[in-house]
């Protein structure tokens, strides 16, 4: 469907303030960036970079609407639109993550009873592929994962950390939308898994996903990032993140 | 798709009891199929707003209006009283915390179900039975315990019988106080599970009283936090729960034992 050379603006992030208020410990105030302004284009993956503590988890939750901004627009592609997720409202930004943001965290969030087939499967579920065939892609996902076919009707509660990370992958890259937020995708799995997420990587961007990620394993970043964001660039002067 | 049009508009409600003001000028919007939760602590408000909402109490200022599935709209409280239960019964739902408070305790299961039915026109046995029956099946309740009164039941049962009972009419909104309150933790669960499942499912759009963070985040697509009768701070469920702004936000968020 996506033209060879798209080189759409897909991502649109302008004059983005964070700062972290904490009430509860005597109002402290920490200003994790000020003015950051970035564009992610069709087709490419773009790698946050800088210290622990410079912000980069700060700005992936950003680029999901799960954080809040003080300043700046956040804005992305969705069904042709550029919509600025700080000022939607919360059924549009639902929306948008339905449709075209999709976001891979390090951890998994766990459902009790609900069986990894139906992880995986949910968000092609919610795009409204019916059951069938959404447990067959995930099915296929899973596969290619190396996800023990044994484990695929038991909740990914009880499975290693490996284990929950492919699952999270495998419900990350399943619904193939435009927009895909990585944070450590790679980072508790082994050579061969290693490999794989970048197979996906890459198939995700020929056919047009633009990708922003976090990946402290250099050879991943280097083998699948088209262009590497310094968040040092960025950090906030004042405050007493490390 | 009248995906557009606002299902229940809330504008400046206000109840007071006496001198306590239970519920300070809250305003909302609640779209189709959307999950609203409300959460704060004990007599932060939020029962008595959602008793306001769904028309149990009437409020001292403000306007509620619903809008219908022919979509015309209406002033809940300036309905006539037969009007306003007509659509209690058709196209609302109310899940009581304690399922005694939702379920009639002495006729079986399957007439629980029924009635429900009945009430909004059915009348052929054979459809109610089959509907009764279906209904057992999609709550997990075991169809040879159909004939029992539901005084015989495990409060978990109960409570999933109470679902049944209102969704079996399909409704397009559902109130729920606090629906997982009494249940053990494991019974908890699979509750919680079932109505996300439902939820999901038949589209309908939920306001969901709760205290317990962990089931707003499963089952509501936004969240209000009250205090004192005021809503404090109201957005997408993950932003307020993992970056609250307000200090009594982050304060209820900050109290929860981690596991």
């Amino acid at each position: 469907m996506v033209a060879k050379k798209d080189t759409r603006t897909m991502i649109a992030v302008s004059g983005l303030s964070k700062t972290f208020v904490l009430h509860t410990q005597g109002g402290a105030r920490i200003s994790v960036f000020e003015d950051l302004s970035m564009d992610v284009a069709a087709g490419e993956c773009m790698a946050l970079d800088g210290p622990s503590g410079a912000g980069k988890s700060t700005l992936m939750r950003i680029l999901y609407a799960n954080y809040r901004v003080d300043r700046g627009t956040i804005k992305v592609s969705h069904e042709g639109e550029m919509v600025d997720l700080a000022s939607s409202a919360p059924r549009t930004v639902l929306e948008v993550r339905r449709r075209t943001l999709g976001y891979v965290s390090q951890f998994l969030r766990v459902i009790p009873r609900i069986a990894t087939l139906d992880v995986v499967a949910e968000p092609l579920r919610a795009l409204g592929v019916g059951e069938d065939e959404a447990h067959d892609r995930a099915r296929a996902m899973l596969a290619r994962l190396n996800v023990p076919e044994r484990l695929w009707d038991l909740a990914p509660a009880t499975f290693s950390g490996g284990e929950q990370q492919r699952v999270n992958v495998a419900r990350g890259f399943a619904a193939e939308l435009p927009i895909l937020l990585l944070d450590e995708p790679t980072a508790s799995l082994d050579a061969i898994n290693r490999q794989c997420v970048m197979g996906l990587i890459d198939e995700a961007k020929a056919r047009g996903a633009a990708i922003v990620g976090i990946f402290h394993d250099r050879e991943v970043r280097d083998a699948v990032a088209d262009r590497v964001y310094d968040m040092r660039e960025t950090l906030a002067a004042s405050g007493d993140a490390a | 798709m009248s995906d557009d049009d606002v299902l229940l508009h809330v504008e400046h409600v206000s109840k007071y009891f006496g001198q306590i003001r239970a519920c300070d000028d809250v305003s909302f919007d609640l779209w189709p199929g959307e999950v609203l939760g409300i959460v704060g602590e004990s007599g932060s408000g939020k029962t008595t707003l959602l008793n306001c909402l769904a028309a149990r109490l009437v409020p001292d200022s403000g306007l509620i209006s619903y809008t219908n599935r022919h979509g015309e709209v209406s002033d809940i409280f300036a309905m006539s009283e037969p009007e306003r239960r007509m659509l209690a019964r058709t196209d609302w739902g109310f899940v009581h915390q304690n399922p005694r408070d939702g379920l009639r305790l002495d006729i079986t299961a399957g007439g629980n179900i029924g009635e429900r039915l009945m009430m909004v026109g059915e009348r052929h046995y054979g459809n109610i039975r089959h509907e009764a029956e279906t209904w057992m099946n999609r709550v997990e309740l075991e169809l040879g315990r159909i004939d029992s009164p539901p005084r015989t039941f495990s409060g978990g049962m109960q409570q999933r019988l109470q679902i049944a009972r209102n969704l079996v009419s399909g409704p397009r909104l559902v109130f729920m106080d606090e629906p997982t309150g009494g249940l053990d933790v494991s019974v908890q669960a699979r509750l919680l599970d079932l109505l996300r499942e439902l939820v999901r499912e038949l589209q309908v759009a939920v306001v969901i009283v709760t205290h317990d963070l962990a089931v707003a985040r499963l089952l509501s697509d936004r969240l209000m936090v009250m205090r004192h009768g005021a809503v404090v701070e109201s957005g997408l469920t993950d932003q307020v729960l993992d970056d609250p702004q307000h200090a009594y936000s982050q304060l209820l968020v900050s109290s929860i034992l981690q596991v």
